[in-house]
């Protein structure tokens, strides 16, 4: 029997014809790496002796099942075991490679690891290396599959409103109530907060550039016409797209890597009307509403800029009033309500789209948010140069 | 793990009055939810390389009183010791010694979604341990093999199915040779073949590696075939019904409900 601390070695030797595998020494994974000696033959070992083999754990099966596969090419590693024998009988060779001379507990390890057949044609999943040419290839069908994709996810969200408008939909009033409550409501404070910033920063980097002119007084004119333009649309969008859509992507990914989506088809429910339409109306009809609500206190965050350096504040308001006429006002409250769809539409068919798994769910929500974000500046580019050309 | 001293008991059942060290112990144990009482007063031993079953009805606690012996939940009252270690009198921070003895295998597999077989089960042997890469990788292949699962390396979770993620479970489990396995309903949801080829997988491990295995279940085939010992968790009065050998107690429990739960409903007069 070896000391403690011998060295752990697996030796070839011959014995007449037949490659014998000597193992000896203690295996440990805290301890030595162990050594291979002589020249590894083209079968596997015809027995084993292990003599001077001490205590082991998981380091030698594992080292002795590589060397196995190794001699016997990797994929003739195993021989199936039959279905209908539940214990392989210990006399017979393991997965056609002899276990002679093993003592009984590695033994039993190593029926067990060979037991069942190594799947080599499972070993596909790993992406190869691509050319060029496949690259661009599969990168434009993968878009194009992408665009085909949403083309088709707006066209089922049409035809959902349509089956609304024709009473037809199936979908829990109290979602949509509930829908309504968290992307409204529940959105305010950090729709006050930012728009407020918004407004002040506005205000503070406009009347520090007009006080050079003499202008202060058109900040007024500068926050109010940004705000209700541009900015307040523009950072409820980029919130709503953060906080919602990525909501969206999230709730609707996980039903669906727990089957629930699955569920509500078996039903004969429309997962497009009970979970995409309540989502798309809440967000179309809720925009437009933080958008005002985003407008008046980023020219009140102004206001507040523009009284601490000596404007009075009823000269703001009514220089404010004059700036804006009806038509700039309702512009962006115009463009929120394509802002909201957008964002209900992008959280939503990423959520429906998601991979079956928790890592799945992340990528979606990821995936929702910037695409909300960029669908939100795309948009609004679209709408200025729309705008400029019809000179409103 | 060690060579096991002596050579494998390859019978599944130990004879009555064995006296083997007791591995783990459970001593006056009350599980609860806040004010809620799930089972009180659990008292039993889990003996060396024994296959101890939890089982009772569903909703009983089984999974409950899984999570108190891994430390997961903190008993209302009562200890668990770990080879007369005092195992919840120790701080959470100081149970390294006692965690890194246990592998436990989770109701749905509980594999880490975004890593592939193959990473889920060295992930463990890349933080704790400082073998090379070739080292780890055959140590994965060895344990994914040990299960059936040769091929699937590289495949993630989600690709695979739930009798193969369950397995995939095993083996990450054994990652780290520990002493004590703990299965969370292994055979739930698989074929009769796939849960009874489980069934074997255990009872070999057990042979081979020496380890101790507490199971929680309540397949009826499944304790028959390689319970060396159970505990039954009664619902009704929130109390152990009865410890000892599952085919023991079928025929000679003296709680009506354990005999009830161990003949699918069908009573058979006590001795």
């Amino acid at each position: 029997m070896s000391r403690s601390n011998d060295p752990p070695i697996l030796e070839w030797t011959r014995e007449g014809d037949c490659p014998v595998l000597v193992v000896s020494g203690t295996w440990n994974r805290t301890g030595p790496v162990c050594e291979i000696r002589g020249e590894a033959p083209d079968q596997p070992p015809a027995r084993y002796r292990c003599d001077d083999l001490g205590e082991f754990d998981s380091t030698l099966p594992a080292t002795m099942l590589a060397l196995i596969r190794q001699t016997t090419g990797g994929a003739a590693a195993g021989r199936p075991k039959p279905e209908s024998k539940s214990k392989p009988d210990p006399d017979e060779d393991a997965a056609g490679v002899t276990l002679d001379g093993l003592p009984d507990d590695l033994r039993g390890l190593m029926e067990l690891a060979l037991g069942v057949a190594e799947r080599s044609d499972a070993k596909s999943p790993v992406a190869r290396r691509r050319s060029l040419g496949q690259f661009l290839g599969q990168t434009s069908q993968r878009v194009g599959a992408a665009l085909l994709g949403v083309i088709e996810f707006v066209g089922l969200s049409v035809q959902s409103l349509g089956r609304l408008l024709v009473g037809r939909a199936r979908f829990r009033r109290a979602d949509l109530w509930l829908t309504i409550q968290e992307c409204g409501v529940q959105a305010l404070p950090i729709v006050s907060l930012i728009s407020f910033l918004i407004g002040v920063i506005l205000a503070f980097v406009g009347g520090y550039q007009l006080a050079g002119f003499g202008a202060e007084i058109f900040v007024a004119d500068l926050v109010g016409i940004a705000m209700v333009r541009e900015m307040g649309v523009v950072m409820t969008g980029i919130i709503m797209s953060g906080r919602t859509g990525a909501a969206f992507a999230a709730h609707i990914g996980s039903m669906k890597a727990n089957e629930e989506i699955d569920a509500l088809r078996t039903f004969g429910l429309n997962p497009f009307d009970f979970l995409v339409l309540p989502r798309l109306l809440a967000l179309v009809l809720m925009m437009p509403l933080l958008t005002v609500y985003a407008n008046l206190v980023g020219i009140l965050g102004g206001m507040l800029v523009g009284v601490a350096s000596g404007i009075p504040a009823v000269l703001y308001w009514q220089q404010t009033l004059t700036a804006i006429d009806l038509t700039t006002a309702s512009l962006g409250v115009f463009k929120s309500v394509f802002f909201g769809a957008a964002i209900a539409i992008c959280g939503c068919m990423q959520g429906m789209k998601a991979a079956s798994s928790s890592a799945g769910v992340g990528q979606a929500t990821t995936r929702a948010v910037v695409a909300s974000i960029t669908m939100v500046i795309v948009l609004d580019s679209a709408f200025a140069a729309i705008f400029t050309v019809l000179d409103i | 793990m060690t060579r096991p001293s002596a050579t494998p008991d390859k019978t599944k059942s130990r004879p009555a009055g064995t006296a083997a060290p007791a591995r783990i112990s459970v001593r006056g144990l009350t599980m609860a939810y806040g004010s809620f009482v799930v089972m009180k007063d659990l008292e039993f031993d889990i003996a060396e390389r024994d296959i101890f079953v939890i089982m009772g009805g569903s909703g009983c606690g089984k999974s409950t009183l899984l999570r108190h012996l891994i430390g997961l939940h903190e008993p209302a009252a009562g200890e668990v010791f770990f080879d007369g270690e005092n195992f919840t009198a120790t701080p959470p921070d100081r149970r390294e010694k006692f965690i890194r003895r246990f592998g436990v295998m989770y109701q749905s597999g509980a594999l880490w979604s975004s890593l592939t077989l193959a990473e889920n089960v060295g992930l463990p042997l890349e933080e704790f341990t400082t073998l090379n890469a070739r080292q780890r990788r055959e140590l994965v292949n060895y344990k994914l093999a040990l299960v059936g699962l040769s091929g699937y390396e590289d495949y993630y979770p989600s690709q695979v199915s739930g009798g193969m993620n369950k397995r995939a479970g095993i083996a990450r489990a054994m990652a780290m040779d520990p002493d004590i396995l703990f299965l969370d309903e292994p055979g739930a949801g698989l074929d009769p073949l796939s849960s009874r080829r489980l069934d074997d997988l255990i009872l070999r491990l057990r042979d081979s590696l020496g380890s101790t295995v507490v199971i929680v279940t309540h397949e009826l085939a499944s304790i028959f075939a390689i319970a060396t010992n159970a505990v039954f968790l009664d619902t009704d009065t929130r109390r152990q019904g009865a410890v000892g050998p599952p085919d023991e107690l079928r025929q000679r429990a003296d709680n009506p409900a354990v005999r009830l739960f161990l003949n699918r409903g069908e009573e058979v007069p006590s001795d």
